[in-house]
């Protein structure tokens, strides 16, 4: 135990050294997030100073083995530099679907080439990802996926259209799930495969969303080489990896549940747009919302803890990402629905001086997305009646 | 701390489980109900969960008790949720010792609490007087006479009003209604003179009761506390309580949720398993994701009683809230998808949905907690 104290103490002698004063302010919106990438430009020198630092522990990415680049902490200790980093509001150094997803895959499935070549990049934020799974007919049904992937001996050569490429036209690679047999039965047809977004034929085009920003891509493939040692994993075998990447997109997507260190609650906006008499929000209605929605959030909150604390101590079933996804996805879009009340005509603004770019309705309209994207609400339920429940 | 219980706390649970599952399942408090019972709970029970230590566990070791925690003894309250199991252990282990503990003088601790773990000794809080939760709004009257109180009023929803030896009567010795200030705390003889108690017939055929007072004689010894100061031991009593409650809902909201799901693994109709419809699939695992819910904040809300944290009061309020939404809806589901046969009062599921209201409504529902936590939080 005094080693973990110890731990803590470095640690926080370290971030107060290390974490530039402007990294410990709250992000105001999506703007102030840092992804990295070959074309990525930093904000501001300290966005730049906070990920190099942070990068040069491997605290981009705190449980990675230190031979890859990461940080090498065990869960505890990753605990520890959780909470210290919240302690002192620090901003997350580094976005990253390489860390969230591509890189747990690697390092469960990949081989020890794939893990030397792409994982320190992804630490050192140097190399941006983005994801190939659905496409125009495989939303849902994501295993009838068409993308196909044709054997040439040492490469293969990729056809057909992925969507909901998230930041494709800015990423530098993806990882993508190619149909590479086409006669076995659907789920045993598909390979895992990794390849640079400037390989020719490769073409992303942003898809314009209801809330006007374009997060996603439509990414056309038009005989693209892929090598056979950008294989993940065996070739045909991709699925299982898919659905466990899948499992950690879903744990990510149900995070947007949970309101980030020291940002401002529900509550505490409505009291200020509201007004309060004697010690109560002005609308009793709106308040009876907005207390609701802050037990549910605080439920949730302490439930992802204990999701993470079971599973630590080996008492957990491992399969509740699904009710994390479902839950936190309906509770986020629960409370984008109380800020557009909250915030009342202001809310309409769709741009303007005051309206930070009208980022209260913009952000509400990209809500919907939340329970459809990583598996909609009614799969989540779909898996949880039928692999929790044993519901045939 | 971790979100998760011990190894000894894990032995606790099973083994209260299994004692419960045993000696005091649903069929218990049927019979209980069917037989008119005059104690409402069966003493032989009590006797044995006395020998097992349950009404020690949270008296402090200095007076004789176990000292074992709140996290355990929620353990036991989970389980007795799930059988419905009717006995002292709320108002006497829990309120009883909770009030003494808080409020009472090294004295009283060491007669009252070593009498409580020995069996020896039943009490009960009565706190309020209105038919909606209010600590503060104490009318009932304590008039000082010499070395005397004389105390007049009246007392509702007392959980075993009529068979506990000892009431904590929570009075007004100066101020009004809605002061915090004023109000004290009085430990009265059932059957002192002047006190007359009247059994309410419950909706969940437990006990309790309407109590009046009129001229009652008590001595300044029997007072818990200091004068007026009687509101923080008996707000964070309440506290203590809600939790338990909370946990008790926690158990009436996974057996009702178990008992459900077998069924709709049995019941067929159109030819199939009714389990494997997707309105009635949704449905359970909307109900399922709710209770996982349920866990983290009850948990949470016993290990901040263990752990003294500030944060209790707040945590009790999310816990006793949250739990009134999901009890209901747990009880409300279960009813309806078992359909006709869960209106029978011969099948077991309908005993749940009525100590599901009753727990519920006990020193504030939902809307009370609700109230209270968005005030704690400042707004």
């Amino acid at each position: 135990m005094s080693d973990l104290n110890a731990f803590r103490q470095e640690t926080r002698d370290w971030l107060e050294q290390n974490c530039p004063p402007s990294m410990r302010t709250p992000a105001n919106n999506a703007e102030d997030a840092c992804w990295g990438g070959r074309n990525w430009v930093f904000k501001s020198e300290e966005q730049k100073q906070w990920l190099e630092r942070m990068a040069a522990k491997g605290w981009t990415a705190p449980t990675w083995p230190t031979e890859y680049g990461g940080g090498g902490l065990d869960k505890a200790e990753a605990k520890i530099l959780k909470e210290e980093l919240a302690r002192i509001k620090a901003r997350s150094p580094l976005d990253s679907f390489g860390i969230w997803m591509i890189g747990p895959a690697l390092l469960q499935f990949g081989s020890e080439e794939l893990k030397q070549q792409h994982l320190p990049p992804i630490v050192r934020g140097e190399i941006r990802w983005c994801q190939g799974y659905s496409e125009p007919g495989a939303g849902s049904d994501l295993a009838g996926l068409q993308c196909k992937g044709e054997d040439m001996g040492d490469h293969f050569i990729a056809n057909g259209q992925k969507v909901w490429t998230s930041y494709g036209d800015k990423a530098d690679w993806m990882f993508c799930l190619l149909r590479t047999d086409p006669d076995a039965k659907k789920q045993m047809g598909i390979s895992l495969v990794l390849f640079d977004m400037t390989t020719p034929g490769v073409t992303p085009k942003p898809i314009k969303l209801i809330s006007g920003s374009s997060p996603f891509c439509e990414t056309f493939l038009d005989n693209v080489r892929v090598e056979k040692n950008q294989v993940v994993g065996e070739v045909n075998q991709g699925w299982t990896i898919a659905k466990y990447l899948l499992t950690h997109e879903r744990e990510m997507i149900g995070g947007f549940g949970l309101t980030g260190a020291g940002s401002e609650t529900l509550g505490q906006i409505a009291a200020k747009t509201v007004g309060v008499e004697n010690g109560r929000i002005n609308s009793p209605l709106l308040r009876a919302d907005v207390l609701k929605w802050e037990i549910d959030a605080a439920s949730f909150a302490l439930t992802a803890e204990r999701v993470t604390d079971e599973v630590k101590s080996g008492q957990g079933v491992g399969a509740t990402s699904a009710m994390l996804k479902y839950y936190g996805t309906e509770l986020n879009k629960r409370r984008f629905e109380l800020m557009m009340k909250i915030h009342g005509s202001d809310a309409m603004i769709w741009d303007g001086a005051d309206s930070n770019g009208g980022w209260v309705p913009r952000s509400w309209l990209r809500t919907k997305g939340n329970s459809i994207e990583g598996g909609t609400s009614e799969v989540q339920l779909n898996i949880i009646a039928k692999n929790i429940l044993g519901l045939g | 701390m971790a979100l998760v219980i011990n190894e000894e706390q894990q032995m606790l649970k099973d083994s209260a489980q299994g004692f419960l599952a045993e000696f005091a399942p649903v069929s218990e408090l049927r019979k209980l109900r069917d037989e008119g019972s005059e104690t409402g709970y069966n003493p032989d029970l009590w006797r044995q969960m006395v020998e097992m230590g349950w009404a020690a566990i949270l008296v402090p070791e200095a007076y004789g008790g176990l000292e074992f925690g709140h996290v355990g003894m929620g353990q036991i309250v989970e389980q007795s949720g799930r059988t419905l199991t009717a006995s002292p252990l709320f108002s006497t282990a829990i309120m009883g010792v909770s009030l003494i503990n808080l409020a009472a003088s090294e004295e009283q601790k060491a007669q009252l609490l070593s009498a409580i773990a020995a069996g020896e000794l039943t009490t009960t809080l009565a706190v309020d007087e209105k038919i909606h939760h209010g600590p503060t709004q104490i009318s009932m009257s304590a008039a000082r006479q010499g070395d005397h109180y004389l105390l007049n009023g009246e007392k509702r929803a007392v959980v075993d009003g009529h068979s506990a030896d000892k009431l904590i009567v929570a009075v007004r010795s100066s101020g009004e209604a809605g002061q915090q200030s004023g109000i004290s705390l009085f430990l009265v003889d059932r059957n002192a003179a002047g006190v007359t108690v009247e059994r309410t017939e419950m909706v969940d055929s437990r006990n309790s009761a309407i109590v009046r007072f009129a001229d009652v004689r008590v001595s300044a010894a029997d007072m818990l506390g200091a004068e007026g100061e009687g509101f923080a031991p008996l707000s964070a009593a309440l506290d203590i309580g809600n939790v338990y409650l909370a946990a008790e809902m926690l158990g009436i909201a996974q057996e009702s949720f178990e008992r459900t799901l077998q069924y709709l693994k049995e019941r067929k109709q159109f030819g199939v398993l009714i389990g494997s419809f997707q309105a009635l699939q949704h449905r359970a695992a909307h109900w399922w994701s709710e209770v996982e819910l349920c866990k983290s904040v009850v948990l949470k809300a016993l290990q901040s009683l263990d752990e003294g944290d500030a944060k209790s009061p707040l945590l009790a309020s999310i816990a006793k809230a949250k739990l009134c939404e999901v009890s209901e809806l747990a009880t409300n589901e279960a009813i309806q998808m078992h359909g006709g046969i869960g209106m029978t009062d011969e099948y077991e599921i309908g005993f749940f949905i009525k100590r599901a209201r009753p727990a519920a409504m006990l020193y504030g529902d939902y809307n009370y907690h609700g109230d209270r936590y968005a005030q704690l939080c400042g707004y």
